[in-house]
């Protein structure tokens, strides 16, 4: 489909034999990027006792990322904070940016950065390799302790596979939900939208039936606004729940 | 049976896992509202847990999602 081509924008350029060309993605990565740092800077930046909109909007994210954090992984997770403030920011931008239907002006093309898997595992791998890396420097050895559930001695043989394989399984799940929901979500979106316009084409009586998907399409479209900021908050709070498990792991 | 014909069922019999994606979510979501009912108090505290719950589930539907589209589109 087209939303999730990428394709090249301005001259090739290639490094050890890969091509490094700017594309769209990078584009839109960009946008999202500096959109959602230029809002809250000008959100946080005028500092009123009476908050404007915008600065309460920026208070409220903040307050918002760090109650999450607190719950999920203790009042020392809060040392993360930067970190997982900017993936929630950036996710949410990315798939909210992804909604605004700006292939209605053909020289703008949308996408959807966080529709690409590549994006979603780079995510996902960071904060995998982040968790080991802070694991083992806080807690050395002992970090490995998270293998080993509070089970009979004879039920570890089975039970440190099983916990290895889905330690390792973390990084390819948090991505797989991400993409495979903005993946599905837009191409639903495309599917209904062809509806439309080849009921409206058939012309005659049978076009008046278009009305059914273009309403279906609009209750979807709702639904995915719920379904973008609803896979940032799920990709932060893992992001919170395997921080804790690094800065907390179990003592037995 | 032609390959094009085959890969069309084979799309359509992966779709299936979403069945148990969606019963999944149904059970927890009720669940979830059966719980706070009974006891609003500690429902704001058990959000974050829906939440992954949530997550979770869906995720072994999305599994099934992502082979159709790779055997649709590859």
């Amino acid at each position: 489909m087209e939303q999730f081509e990428v394709t090249r924008i301005g001259p090739p350029l290639h490094l050890f034999g890969y091509d490094i060309s700017f594309t769209n993605a990078a584009l839109w990565m960009c946008i999202v990027a500096g959109s959602a740092a230029l809002l809250l800077t000008l959100g946080a930046s005028s500092r009123r006792l009476v908050p404007t909109r915008l600065q309460s909007l920026a208070e409220m994210s903040y307050v918002f990322v760090a109650d999450m954090i607190r719950s999920a992984s203790g009042t020392d997770g809060l040392k993360f904070f930067p970190f997982v403030f900017t993936l929630f920011f950036f996710v949410l931008f990315a798939n909210l940016y992804g909604m605004i239907p700006l292939g209605l002006f053909p020289p703008i093309r949308p996408f959807t950065v966080t529709s690409h898997i590549v994006v979603t595992f780079a995510l996902a791998i960071f904060v995998f390799l982040m968790v080991i890396v802070v694991g083992i420097a806080k807690h050395g050895f002992r970090f490995f302790a998270i293998f080993t559930p509070n089970v009979p001695v004879w039920m570890l043989v089975f039970m440190i596979p099983i916990e290895i394989i889905s330690f390792c399984s973390r990084p390819i799940s948090l991505s797989v939900r991400l993409f495979a929901n903005m993946m599905a979500g837009h191409t639903m979106l495309n599917v209904f939208g062809g509806f439309v316009i080849g009921l409206a084409a058939a012309g005659g009586a049978v076009s008046i039936l278009s009305v059914a998907p273009l309403l279906a399409i609009t209750a979807v479209s709702a639904l995915e606004f719920l379904i973008a900021f609803l896979q940032a908050y799920v990709f932060a709070i893992l992001t919170c729940i395997y921080l804790n498990d690094a800065l907390h792991p179990p003592h037995h | 049976m032609d390959i094009m014909s085959a890969k069309m069922i084979g799309a359509g019999l992966a779709s299936i896992a979403l069945i148990g994606a969606g019963v999944g979510i149904g059970i927890i979501f009720g669940n979830y509202l059966a719980g706070a009912l009974r006891n609003p108090g500690a429902a704001q505290g058990q959000f974050t847990n829906l939440l992954v719950g949530f997550a979770l589930c869906e995720f072994t539907g999305l599994l099934g999602v992502v082979m159709a589209f790779i055997i649709l589109f590859t």
